[in-house]
């Protein structure tokens, strides 16, 4: 059963306030989810004002800022910053997207920043990935091959390449699998849109000869069939992929491969 | 990591407390309300039969509470729900067809299921309260 409200040990609280220093004009307030598992306190939201005159245009410039100059304990996770590695994922003014490619001016108002929802917290701004990765190499996301291996490339179409573009692009940074509500209610059973979309990808593979076993790994009340077409997913993802409709298609190779 | 190996402290990030729900997943939300609503709604349109089968007073009694502001609520939002599910059960056939699922296709056939939701009800409470 879905629990709507969060455990108690997770209620968030009201934390410090680190005022932005004298003289700084132009002000961009932040407000940020704090937890560490040192203190045994429950996690809280701190606010920084941030002097915008002095920090770059993204998110993620202003949490680096944050860290190198106002709290060095606010821990994230960011590589990249140019939205290749995916690894600043996290829920900014209410929806997931990477903190490297938001702009700040994007959002009215205090920016709120949380963790992606409906994670563990390992510390700060940084969710365990555990169980979306061990979802991800359940569906076993390489070429598989029964037949003798030619002895050059192998070949595809042009066409038959085309089916893996908006497939291909994904970094799994999963914005999507956290926005989605089916994921929250059932995340340790339903793969998620992340996953579904790589699934995908290996069905959608002219190379890969696995399919009739890929569908049977999938075909399961949960692991496929908890995908309502909410959206949020499609709504969501930071490189403008479509993990809704590549679920769709999972579904409708489902139907055709029984009629 | 099974759920076993996770320290049991560590806290779980907000969820629905702070998304902030598209026009898109709130329209889902409605679906599975209104299904909800209609299967309760069953329940009474079988209540107003087995009372229509009872005698002329005790279906005139239902009658009544029908015509009561309630009553008028409760077949009122019966009459939404029937028609959303309708129309946003339609919308679904074509997403299982592999159709809409461009995000201003989605959100165009979304508003189409609100206003045709909205003319079908009030046309269908017009004309019900004609032929009353």
């Amino acid at each position: 059963m879905a629990e709507f409200t969060l455990p108690a040990n997770s209620k968030v609280g009201v934390g410090e306030t680190y005022k932005a220093p004298a003289g700084a004009k132009n002000i961009k307030t932040f407000k940020v989810y704090r937890w560490t598992p040192e203190d045994g306190k429950n996690p809280s939201v701190d606010t920084y004002e941030v002097d915008m005159d002095t920090c770059g245009p993204m998110v993620l410039d202003a949490l680096i800022k944050i860290k190198n100059e106002i709290d060095s304990s606010l821990t994230f996770r960011r590589s990249c910053r140019e939205g290749v590695c995916g690894s600043c994922a996290m829920n900014i003014d209410g929806t997931n997207t990477l903190a490297c490619t938001k702009f700040i001016d994007e959002v009215k108002g205090d920016i709120k920043i949380y963790p992606l929802p409906h994670m563990p917290v390992v510390r700060d701004l940084v969710p365990d990935l555990n169980v979306p990765y061990a979802q991800l190499t359940s569906i076993e996301p390489w070429l598989k091959s029964s037949t003798q291996p030619p002895t050059r490339e192998r070949l595809q179409s042009p066409e038959e390449r085309a089916k893996l573009d908006g497939l291909w692009e994904c970094i799994l940074c999963f914005c999507c699998s956290t926005s989605c509500p089916s994921y929250w209610w059932n995340g340790e059973r339903y793969l998620g849109p992340a996953i579904l979309l790589q699934a995908y990808r290996w069905l959608a593979d002219s190379r890969d000869e696995a399919k009739g076993e890929r569908l049977d790994n999938l075909e399961d009340p949960f692991r496929l069939y908890r995908c309502h077409t909410i959206m949020n997913c499609t709504k969501t993802c930071p490189k403008h992929l479509n993990p809704a409709k590549a679920i769709a298609e999972i579904k409708k190779l489902m139907v055709e491969r029984t009629i | 990591m099974s759920a076993a190996n996770r320290p049991t402290s560590r806290p779980l990030s907000p969820h629905l407390q702070v998304y902030r729900l598209p026009f898109l997943a709130n329209l889902s939300i409605l679906h599975r309300a209104t299904g909800i609503a209609l299967s309760v709604g069953a329940l009474y349109l079988a209540t107003w039969v087995v009372f229509a089968a009872g005698s002329f007073d005790t279906y005139a009694k239902f009658q009544s509470f029908n015509g009561s502001i309630v009553g008028r609520l409760v077949l009122g939002g019966w009459l939404f729900s029937l028609f959303f599910h309708l129309f946003n059960g339609i919308r679904h056939l074509f997403w299982d067809f592999g159709y809409g699922f461009e995000l201003k296709d989605a959100d165009r056939s979304g508003w189409i299921v609100v206003a045709v939701t909205a003319v079908a009800t009030a046309a269908a409470w017009i004309v019900g309260l004609r032929l009353i």
